[in-house]
């Protein structure tokens, strides 16, 4: 069977998890797609996940409430050596990819990470993803009996529910005790929409200055776009802006239709989060700034003038 | 207490890349130790300076002769000595993990420092992967730590937001930007990281091969445009940019 670890929050199956779906299906591997439900109070995630697999392990368990790296891993392992999977799929997410290699060492699989292509051919398992900052691409095979993938948010299409739901099971789950304690959680909220889902991003970096010079320009042109905001390691790192808006290798990344980067000057850890975007607009005003190498529309000037008078310009 | 931190050499995040028989070519470009890894050598020397009991910290990498340039930098940073698991082998990282793991077995290691995601790999799952051979827990991605008698305490990243955590040692800690300010190498220290002991080993001493096999590789260019505006005239420069967002791009209505 195909097994796909499912990603949701507050109640709705992630749209990774109709991703993954899209990744199992288009595979070309026998087998039943099996989606795992993992948490507590989830019956409803169970349900959605339903049209997207021929059947569903739910483990609904107290123990399950809070995500841990080592009791995911526990529990993926067992599902995937109970029902003999030969694949198994887990989201590209932050945790994901914390909780994947322990499952590959666990059923001494090999672990692709962060997959954007996935081909069964011939007992193997043929896959693209992105390595060198994001600036190669590698394909890579895996033989043997099971193997371990990571599916990199966005770069498969969402997946269509069926007409039918697929049947719900019980999973049957020793679990092992967390050993990394949680003391204390920031979350981040935002009433924009989220980086991953948008079209269009606007970013800003060290250019705009202040925290409130971010607010003038960054902020206002995506309101007028109705963009998702970005920001770049630096002014994090300097509490501009709050975790949950950087992009870029220790942040997120993104491949919108369109990334404005305001500011910015480029660093090859900002490009690695963005450069697959269909069309990079940059406005700077230092010519030389690496950002415009990687440009299709570059404006070299002071954002503080340009941006309100693109502001100006969109509401005409 | 001992401490390892896992160093890998990198092409330095300013080269370009190219591919020079189906690999991304290395001889000649300019190779460093992978600024992720320098965030756990500092913090490993951090430990170490703060300890009340004596700590050592020990530096090891995996891969060709060349490695040791970067393992020299960690003991010219103040690492106290270092371990060069020699193989021109392509490895994967689940293979990796397997030498670090034997690795911190045989020196009797009490906490691991490795980078929260490698330059050349792309890859989160080194950390994870050797925290799982040892069955020891993980936290990834830190931000901040603290270690008071055995207690690791501090923060890192997860998903849509970060945690405060606290953990026993033995642990494996993934570092990031931000953890840290890494220090520079001082002369003094360049030449005295020069006579430290640098033990190799051959990688078939581990019993370790790859489980993945590279059938491709090639460099991502997306073809822009580079269309460059001046920006003196802003009201003008606006104007032109949005228009070809419009109508060139049609990424906006």
């Amino acid at each position: 069977m195909i097994l796909l670890v499912v990603e949701y929050s507050n109640g709705k199956v992630s749209k990774s998890t109709l991703e993954m779906t899209t990744a199992a299906r288009g595979m070309g591997r026998e087998g039943p797609i099996t989606l795992l439900v993992l948490g507590s109070g989830v019956a409803s995630v169970a349900e959605q996940a339903a049209f997207f697999a021929d059947q569903v392990l739910v483990a609904d368990k107290p123990e399950l409430a809070q995500y841990d790296p080592e009791v995911w891993a526990s529990a993926v392992a067992q599902i995937a050596r109970e029902g003999e999977a030969h694949t198994v799929l887990i989201g590209g997410s932050r945790s994901g990819r914390e909780y994947s290699p322990r499952v590959a060492v666990k059923l001494d699989a090999p672990l692709i990470e962060d997959a954007i292509s996935l081909t069964g051919r011939s007992g193997a398992l043929v896959a693209a993803h992105y390595t060198f900052l994001s600036r190669v691409t590698e394909t890579v095979e895996a033989e043997g009996p099971i193997c371990v993938v990571t599916v990199k948010p966005g770069a498969f299409a969402a997946a269509q529910p069926a007409n039918a739901a697929g049947e719900q099971y019980d999973a049957e789950l020793d679990l092992p005790q967390p050993r990394l304690r949680v003391t204390g959680k920031t979350a981040e909220k935002s009433e924009r929409i989220s980086l991953a889902d948008a079209d269009l991003v606007v970013s800003g970096g060290r250019g705009v200055d202040s925290p409130e010079g971010f607010k003038q320009l960054v902020e206002a042109l995506a309101d007028q776009l109705g963009a998702a905001v970005g920001a770049t390691r630096a002014i994090v790192d300097a509490g501009w802006r709050p975790y949950s808006e950087q992009v870029g290798q220790t942040g997120k990344t993104v491949q919108p239709k369109a990334y404005i980067a305001v500011g910015i000057s480029g660093a090859v850890q900002h490009l690695s989060g963005m450069n697959k975007s269909k069309f990079i607009v940059a406005i700077n005003k230092d010519a030389n700034a690496p950002i415009f190498k990687i440009a299709d529309y570059g404006i070299v000037g002071d954002v503080h003038q340009i941006i309100p008078a693109m502001i100006t310009e969109l509401r005409k | 207490m001992r401490i390892l931190t896992v160093v890998r050499q990198v092409l330095d995040a300013e080269e370009s890349v190219s591919i020079q028989d189906g690999n991304v070519a290395l001889e000649g470009r300019k190779l460093v130790m992978d600024t992720m890894d320098e965030y756990g050598v500092e913090e490993a020397l951090r430990l170490r300076e703060g300890a009340a009991a004596p700590a050592e910290v020990i530096a090891l990498a995996v891969g060709p002769a060349r490695t040791e340039e970067a393992l020299r930098s960690a003991l010219a940073m103040g690492a106290d000595r270092a371990i060069l698991v020699e193989t021109d082998a392509p490895l994967d990282v689940i293979a990796v993990s397997s030498v670090v793991a034997q690795a911190a077995r045989s020196e009797q290691i009490d906490l691991i420092f490795l980078g929260g995601q490698q330059a050349d790999w792309d890859s989160h799952a080194l950390g994870a992967a050797t925290a799982e051979r040892l069955e020891w827990p993980q936290a990834t991605w830190t931000s901040a730590l603290t270690l008071q008698d055995g207690m690791l305490t501090g923060k890192h990243d997860v998903d849509g937001g970060s945690e405060s955590f606290a953990v026993a040692l033995p642990a494996v800690v993934t570092t990031q930007q931000g953890l840290n300010e890494p220090r520079y190498p001082t002369l003094p220290n360049i030449m005295k990281a020069k006579k430290k002991e640098l033990r190799r080993v051959p990688l078939k001493d581990y019993g370790v091969s790859a489980k993945l096999r590279i059938v491709g590789v090639e460099v991502q260019v997306k073809e822009r445009r580079r269309n460059i505006i001046d920006g003196k005239d802003a009201g003008a420069a606006a104007a032109k940019l949005v228009d070809l967002l419009r109508h060139d791009a049609g990424v906006i209505g």
